[in-house]
């Protein structure tokens, strides 16, 4: 089977979600008019990156109830999405979400497990953190989405893969930082390195998708990829400006891959529960 | 390892992104570059042309009488070189009837008169051209804290403020500045043969990385002197860090209400756009 992905590379507005959600709705059009099956948009997509105090004002709840899901769905007609936003739950807790939406139905939605308060970071401040990292059944087959900081730490991409995924969604507001020699940026770098080692090490297809633009003096990169299950690159975007950036990927390769590699198959889940309970829980 | 080179496309291509975004999205398509013919502020005023367009650049020129005739000619080879709009305004009938009145006032209490005199004229200028001040300065001296607070620090956007003089130097030659600003030493031209490093005490080069070290490496100073700095020279630049801290952050709020700006009214300057 046969896919074809488009990622959204888009630069956003700093809490305005109702010109956020019109860019979204064009992005819709024109992947839809390339023939796309898939648009994923990055991390906050629809509401911008560095909120502070203006993360309780631009809230929604993924549901057909809400007027920015609600024309979302909609466009979920034509083509699956995966959207970055605010999640406002039941007890008014924040969380950095993104919702997968396909038919007009909300699939999946994902809350940030990992906040980075650190450096330049202060997501722990304004959100709660998430405390789910689950797969999820697409008409692509089996899908896990993370978000930024999310797939720094090994485990939930870990946590995906046994859970069944075969297409990992990781999408960012990744800031720009570490400029020396080489022609990328340090955290370029460091993320296409680490979503190729998944690919790698899972036998899977990795898609990042990065935002582009500035807040204040901080810039977003974007260099959005796509890792097939042997590691190679399929797609890239271009740095620094916005692009639509289409792949298709056979899943076929996951056959052939695995065929070869068979790293989930051998893969001892019980000893790695064995000896986390002994590491963690202190038993021996 | 100390190695302070950068990518200099990529520098430039961050840069001019920064100057034409931050201007457009508070609503205005232009800028103002305070020209002094040092290697600093043509830098920026290189990289406000690139990115606006020479015709949306105003340059301005603000020499004193004591000014060297080598920084006017400078700022004038840029001026040329670019094609951006410029505007020489002398500051020294500004100025003087103010010095007149404390013939006592010492170079340091000039300069920094001469300095914000500067920036009256910046912002005044930036209002008629409809244009944001587009600021000069560079990182180390931001961390040495050697630059006059709301004098030549005051700026709508700065390009440069994390571009050690080091690398700037690096940018400098990549965007193809004149030879003779290239070549020529650093000066605050505030009086006679002033030279930075002079004044100072120090050069660039050996600063640039001692701050490297403390800053971006998070060296402590007992591991710099272990990497080959001399502990008084060591101590000089943490304690001239600390010291000038003051003029590297807003002034600070004391705290009465539930919500007060600075402290837990945060939002950034890009907010709702």
């Amino acid at each position: 089977m046969k896919l074809t992905l488009a990622l959204a590379q888009i630069n956003t507005c700093l809490g305005d979600v109702q010109r956020n959600l019109e860019k979204h709705l064009s992005h819709v059009e024109e992947a839809h008019a390339s023939g796309a099956d898939l648009l994923i948009f990055p991390e906050l997509s629809l509401t911008g990156y560095v909120l502070q105090d203006l993360t309780s004002t631009v809230s929604c709840r993924p549901d057909g109830n809400d007027p920015v899901f609600r024309p979302l769905l909609e466009a979920s007609q034509k083509v699956d999405l995966v959207v970055g936003f605010v999640d406002e739950d039941r007890r008014h807790r924040f969380f950095i979400s993104s919702a997968y939406l396909s038919k007009g139905e909300v699939v999946h939605v994902h809350h940030k497990v990992y906040l980075p308060t650190y450096g330049l970071f202060d997501e722990g401040r304004f959100f709660a953190w998430g405390d789910a990292v689950r797969a999820f059944d697409t008409r692509f087959g089996r899908v896990g989405i993370l978000i930024c900081e999310d797939f720094w730490h090994a485990s939930p991409p870990y946590l995906l893969w046994l859970d069944g995924a075969d297409l990992f969604l990781f999408t960012s507001a990744s800031p720009g930082r570490g400029l020396g020699q080489e022609p990328k940026l340090e955290s370029a770098h460091w993320v296409e390195l680490t979503n190729q080692a998944y690919a790698s090490l899972f036998t899977s297809f990795v898609v990042h998708v990065n935002r582009v633009g500035y807040e204040d003096g901080l810039n977003f990169w974007g260099g959005s990829t796509v890792f097939d299950p042997d590691g190679e690159l399929l797609a890239k975007g271009p740095y620094q400006q916005e692009a639509l950036t289409l792949a298709e990927i056979d899943l076929g390769q996951l056959h052939r891959t695995r065929a070869r590699l068979p790293l989930l198959r051998d893969e001892r889940t019980a000893l790695v529960l064995r000896e986390l309970k002994r590491i963690v829980g202190g038993v021996s | 390892m100390i190695d302070l080179t950068i990518n200099t496309d990529l520098a430039r291509t961050i840069l001019t992104g920064f100057i034409k975004t931050e201007i457009t999205r508070a609503g205005f398509s232009r800028a103002v570059v305070g020209l002094s013919g040092g290697l600093d502020s043509a830098v920026s005023c290189y990289l406000a042309a690139e990115a606006l367009g020479p015709e949306n650049v105003l340059a301005l020129r603000m020499p004193y009488k004591t000014s060297s005739q080598d920084s006017l000619e400078h700022a004038q080879m840029v001026i040329d070189a670019l094609g951006v709009r410029s505007l020489t305004i002398p500051i020294t009938e500004m100025v003087e009837p103010y010095l007149e009145r404390f013939a006592e006032a010492g170079p340091v209490r000039r300069g920094n008169v001469m300095a914000r005199a500067r920036m009256i004229i910046l912002y005044d200028q930036s209002e008629t051209f409809g244009g944001l001040v587009v600021g000069t300065g560079n990182k180390t001296e931001i961390l040495l804290g050697y630059t006059t607070l709301y004098g030549d620090s005051a700026c709508a956007l700065n390009p440069l403020g994390d571009l050690y003089k080091t690398q700037l130097r690096q940018l400098a030659h990549a965007l193809g500045l004149p030879e003779a600003i290239l070549q020529k030493p650093p000066t605050a031209d505030l009086w006679k043969d002033q030279t930075d490093e002079g004044e100072l005490g120090f050069t660039y080069a050996e600063v640039d990385k001692v701050l490297y070290l403390l800053v971006d490496q998070r060296f402590t100073p007992e591991a710099c002197v272990e990497a080959g700095f001399s502990e008084a020279f060591v101590r000089q630049v943490v304690e001239r860090v600390r010291r000038n801290h003051f003029k590297r952050i807003l002034p600070p709020i004391a705290k009465l209400s539930n919500r007060t700006v600075g402290y837990d009214f945060l939002y950034l300057r890009d907010w709702g756009t």
